[in-house]
C-alpha cells in the first residue's frame, strides 16, 4: 500500500534577518496544503515567521562520492584566508 | 543510490565484491568511531540501514498510536485550561510521529508502506500504549511517566550518529519537556491539593503506570537482541538497564514529593551503591502485550484503522482537486534527493 503524496522540503525562517533553513519534510497533495503542513507539523511554538516549501524531486544535491573531487581543491588553497599573510605589529588597522 | 550496487552474482565478482564490501565497512566504522554524523546519501552497511528503519519506525508508530489513550479525555478534561494543553500534547505527539516518519524515510522506505505495516498489525509500537486510561489521573501519571521514560531513552538518541534521526530527536525531546511536566502538575494538582477521593485516583494510576513505565526501557541487558550491535554504531548510547536505573533514580523523590508510594516493596535506597534497588519485573507481562494479548492492542489498532479509512476519502478529493489544478506532484521515489 502506498499512496503517499509527494514529499515537500521544508525551510523555515526563525525571523526576520536570519536565512530560511531546512527543518525537515512532509507529504502534501499540492504546494498549499504543504504550506499549510509544514505550518502544523514546523512552526507550533512561534518557530519562524515565513516557510518556503519545495518539491524534494526538484532539488539537485551533490553526491557525497563526488565530495573530495569538489571539496578538496580548497583545502591546499590557505592564501585565501586572512591569517596567512604576516604583518609587523606596527602596522595597525588592517 | 542508497543500496550498494553489486553487479553480476558470478563468483568472482562476489568474492571481489564482498572484499569490497568489508573495506566499506571498515571506514564506515571508523568514520562512527569518530563520531561523524552518517547523513541519507552516505555509503552503510544495510544492516545499519534496516537497524534504523525498525527502530525509527517503531518510535513513529509509538507516537501515533500514542495519541489514542490520552485523546480518550480530551472531552473529558476537567477545565479548558486542562483541555488546551491535553489537545496541544496530543498533536506534539502526531507532530513527533511525522518528523519520525521523515527521517525514516531518508532511508529509501515510504511512510504508506510503514503506516501499511502498523495497520496490519505486522508492526511493533511501545507496549506502553496497550495500557486503558481509566481515570483522569491516567493523563497525569502518562505525562509524568511515561513522557519521563521517553525522554530519558530520547536524550541519548539526540547524539545518534544517524544525522536525520539525531535531529529529528533535538526537535522532539525540546516539545516533550512539556509533556512531562504538564503530566506532574495534574499530579501534584490531586495528590497534594487534592480530596482524599483525588489523593486515592493519583495513587492508583501510579500503581498501574509504574511497572509499565519501567518495562518500556526495553528488555534488560542480558536478554536485548540488539544492544551490542547498536551500541557499536552509536545508535544507542546506553544500556536499557542503565537507562532503566537513572529514571527510577530521579523519579523515586518526585513521587515522594507527591506523598505516593511506589508500588514495589523490594524498592530501597542502596546506600553503597549511591542508587535505588527494585523489585524484579514481570517480564510474562511485557512478553504478552508485545505479542498482542495487552488490554488494549486491538482496540488501539482498530481505532488507528477506523481513522484512515474515515479519512481516506478526505485524501482522495485532495488528490482530484490538486490533479484539477495541475499541481499534483508525482508522488516522488520517497528520501530521493532529499536535502539534508
Amino acid at each position: 500500500m502506498n499512496e503517499d503524496w509527494a514529499l515537500y522540503e521544508v525551510f523555515i525562517r526563525a525571523r526576520s534577518g536570519l536565512e530560511h533553513k531546512h527543518v525537515g519534510s512532509l507529504h502534501a497533495a499540492d504546494a498549499r496544503m504543504a504550506l499549510e503542513h509544514a505550518r502544523d507539523t514546523y512552526t507550533r511554538r512561534q518557530e519562524g515567521v515565513s516557510i518556503w516549501v519545495v518539491r524534494s524531486s526538484d532539488i539537485v544535491a551533490s553526491d557525497p562520492q563526488e565530495a573530495e573531487a569538489l571539496f578538496e581543491p580548497a583545502r591546499d588553497k590557505v592564501y585565501r584566508h586572512p591569517t596567512f599573510y604576516s604583518i609587523p605589529e606596527d602596522v595597525k588597522n588592517i | 543510490m542508497y543500496t550498494q550496487a553489486l553487479d553480476s552474482p558470478g563468483v568472482g565478482h562476489a568474492a571481489l565484491a564482498s572484499a569490497d564490501e568489508a573495506e566499506r565497512e571498515r571506514r564506515f566504522q571508523e568514520r562512527i568511531d569518530r563520531d561523524e554524523k552518517i547523513e541519507p546519501k552516505d555509503w552503510m552497511p544495510e544492516a545499519y540501514r534496516q537497524t534504523l528503519i525498525r527502530q525509527i519506525a517503531q518510535h513513529a508508530h509509538s507516537e501515533i498510536v500514542g495519541m489514542l489513550p490520552e485523546g480518550n479525555w480530551i472531552t473529558r478534561a476537567p477545565s479548558l485550561r486542562r483541555k488546551a494543553v491535553l489537545i496541544a500534547k496530543v498533536q506534539d505527539e502526531g507532530g513527533h510521529g511525522l518528523y519520525l516518519y521523515s527521517a525514516a524515510e531518508t532511508l529509501g522506505v515510504s511512510r504508506g508502506e510503514l503506516i501499511g505495516q502498523l495497520l496490519a498489525g505486522r508492526a511493533k509500537y511501545s507496549s506502553i500504549f496497550n495500557y486503558p486510561t481509566l481515570t483522569w489521573a491516567d493523563i497525569g501519571a502518562i505525562g509524568w511517566l511515561v513522557d519521563g521514560a521517553a525522554i530519558m531513552n530520547q536524550i541519548p538518541l539526540c547524539r545518534c550518529s544517524y544525522g536525520p534521526y539525531a535531529r529529528a530527536m533535538v526537535r522532539i525531546c525540546k516539545e516533550e519537556s512539556f509533556h512531562q511536566r504538564q503530566g506532574y502538575e495534574i499530579m501534584l494538582t490531586l495528590a497534594r491539593s487534592g480530596t482524599r477521593a483525588q489523593r486515592e485516583m493519583a495513587q492508583d494510576a501510579l500503581n498501574r503506570w509504574w511497572w509499565p513505565s519501567l518495562m518500556m526501557f526495553g528488555p534488560s541487558d542480558a536478554e536485548s537482541m540488539h544492544t551490542a550491535q547498536s551500541m557499536r554504531w552509536r545508535i544507542k548510547r546506553f544500556s536499557n538497564d542503565e537507562l532503566r536505573q537513572k529514571f527510577i533514580d530521579v523519579t523515586v523523590p518526585q513521587a515522594r514529593f507527591l506523598g505516593l508510594s511506589i508500588p514495589d516493596p523490594d524498592l530501597r535506597w542502596d546506600e553503597a551503591g549511591q542508587r535505588y534497588a527494585s523489585g524484579p519485573i514481570d517480564w510474562s507481562e511485557f512478553q504478552a502485550v508485545l505479542k498482542g494479548e495487552g488490554p488494549c492492542n486491538r482496540e488501539r489498532l482498530g481505532a488507528r484503522r477506523a481513522a484512515h479509512e474515515s479519512g481516506r476519502w478526505v485524501r482522495e478529493a485532495a488528490a482530484a482537486y490538486a490533479d484539477k489544478h495541475g499541481d499534483r506532484a508525482g508522488a516522488g521515489r520517497p528520501g530521493y534527493a532529499q536535502a539534508s
